[in-house]
């Protein structure tokens, strides 16, 4: 395991060149927030000519579905939710320039292959680990969809929040190598 | 005949939301810290540690272990001399719930209508309830609040009887295998055996709730039980699906008795926090 990179959004394209599935990260800057229920409110959005909450231009999104914050808390625990419930959505949003993804779980190979494509990261928090995640948000803005609650478009900044880098822009995937290495 | 009034319902569902939230039971916790130092890869053994240190800062700090708080999941053992009074069973479960999930900042999950309108209901009801009548004049109440990331990766199969054990491994290898890194491992695996359709799902359910590694007391199980754990971990999924030796931290089997036709087969998965709690009135 590598000594963690520290990068900080919006994600340039040396940054992602320089970025190994098997890299460990700290992420510093804006993230904002979407699921399946905001990818899919989005792309309507953009089909119907609205303006987007934000440019998704360099962005890195984080699937994740927070818990209220207690008062002292920038926001709740927020721990990553499965990303392939975002694989239908997400070509269309890489091709509006989004750039990094944060969430857990293996991708389809047509995510792979725009992520390819589209020079994009996708990086691993640690499910469940949702508390300690929290510690790395220090401010949380609900900017759209507010309606959907939990699943809301929030605007955080984060510190040192740490990650792993799973799939590459180059298509290499842990989630294929990693457990190649320990099967028996 | 003992009477409980709906008040003390709602009051201790209030409390198990909070604690089952904050609060992993110590045999989960032991078995993580035991299954942490048989792991052998790198980033398995970093995220065990984030996973323990996890563990411990939410019970210090009263603070959700996973922001997917779950579906409200209960097991009710009503004792058959019980009679509830000052209104029904299920609204007092869900009114604890309710006041539960507001007052300790948990996440509502839930929406109206899977497919016509997935607007959320806003208090995490309703509940999904089990009820069992028993011997008895206690009501005990167990709460497994159900995460949707492992929930989704389960699955059921209708075998054939002549698929026999084999069928029945490899049935629960693969749902494991399918599952990946999604169901955030190490995973507890809970598998249902026999009965009919929904009476396999609802064991493999049930056998989440039990206190985790206790074998089952039959020994032909308790062998299967053990078999499918090596199996499991020997795929290499290992901890958050990147790669290590523990996939599993434990297979639990329930059986029942099948029909002449049917062998069925049903696979519940669990995330390492595997919450519950319960409480007897």
């Amino acid at each position: 395991m590598s000594k963690s990179k520290k990068i900080t959004t919006p994600l340039t394209d040396e940054v992602i060149d320089s970025l190994q599935a098997g890299d460990m990260v700290e992420i510093t800057g804006v993230v904002y927030t979407a699921r399946d229920a905001a990818h899919k409110r989005l792309l309507e959005d953009y089909e119907a000519g609205k303006e987007l909450p934000f440019d998704l231009k360099g962005q890195i999104i984080y699937y994740v579905g927070p818990c209220p914050a207690k008062p002292g808390q920038a926001l709740g625990s927020c721990g990553p939710t499965t990303s392939f419930r975002m694989d239908a959505y997400t070509p269309a949003v890489l091709k509006l320039g989004l750039k990094g993804m944060i969430g857990k779980g293996q991708r389809e190979k047509e995510v792979i292959e725009a992520m390819i494509e589209n020079k994009a990261v996708y990086f691993a928090a640690i499910g469940g680990a949702a508390a300690i995640i929290s510690k790395s948000v220090k401010k949380a803005d609900v900017i759209a969809y507010e309606d959907l609650g939990t699943e809301a478009i929030r605007r955080l900044e984060v510190e040192n929040f740490p990650c792993i880098v799973v799939i590459d822009a180059r298509g290499n995937d842990l989630y294929e190598t990693g457990p190649a290495k320990y099967a028996r | 005949m003992k009477e409980v009034h709906v008040s003390e319902i709602i009051d201790a569902v209030e409390k198990l939301c909070l604690k089952a939230a904050y609060d992993l039971p110590k045999d989960v916790e032991d078995c993580i810290a035991a299954c942490s130092g048989q792991e052998e890869s790198e980033f398995g053994k970093y995220i065990f540690d984030q996973i323990l240190e996890n563990i411990k800062y939410s019970r210090e700090n009263d603070v959700p272990l996973c922001q997917d708080t779950g579906a409200a999941v209960f097991f009710i053992e009503l004792g058959q001399d019980v009679h509830i009074t000052g209104g029904s069973l299920e609204d007092a479960i869900n009114e604890g719930v309710r006041r539960g999930y507001d007052k300790g900042y948990l996440r509502k999950s839930m929406v109206i209508d899977p497919v016509f309108n997935r607007k959320n209901t806003g208090d995490n009801t309703p509940a999904i309830i089990h009820v069992f009548v028993v011997p008895g004049s206690n009501l005990k109440i167990t709460i497994l609040p159900k995460g949707g990331g492992s929930e989704n990766m389960g699955r059921l199969a209708m075998l054939k009887p002549s698929d026999g054990l084999a069928g029945v491994k490899k049935f629960v290898v693969d749902t494991v295998k399918i599952a990946g890194g999604n169901p955030c491992p190490p995973v507890v695996v809970g598998v249902g055996i026999g009965g009919t359709m929904e009476k396999t799902t609802l064991l493999a359910k049930k056998a989440l709730a039990r206190k985790i590694g206790e074998p089952n007391s039959n020994p032909q199980y308790a062998q299967l039980e053990k078999e499918l754990l090596e199996e499991i971990n020997n795929t290499g999924i290992g901890p958050q699906g990147i790669g290590g030796r523990i996939t599993a931290l434990a297979v639990h089997i329930e059986y029942f008795p099948a029909h002449i036709t049917a062998l069925p087969v049903a696979v519940n998965l669990n995330c390492h926090a595997a919450r519950h709690a319960e409480v007897v009135l």
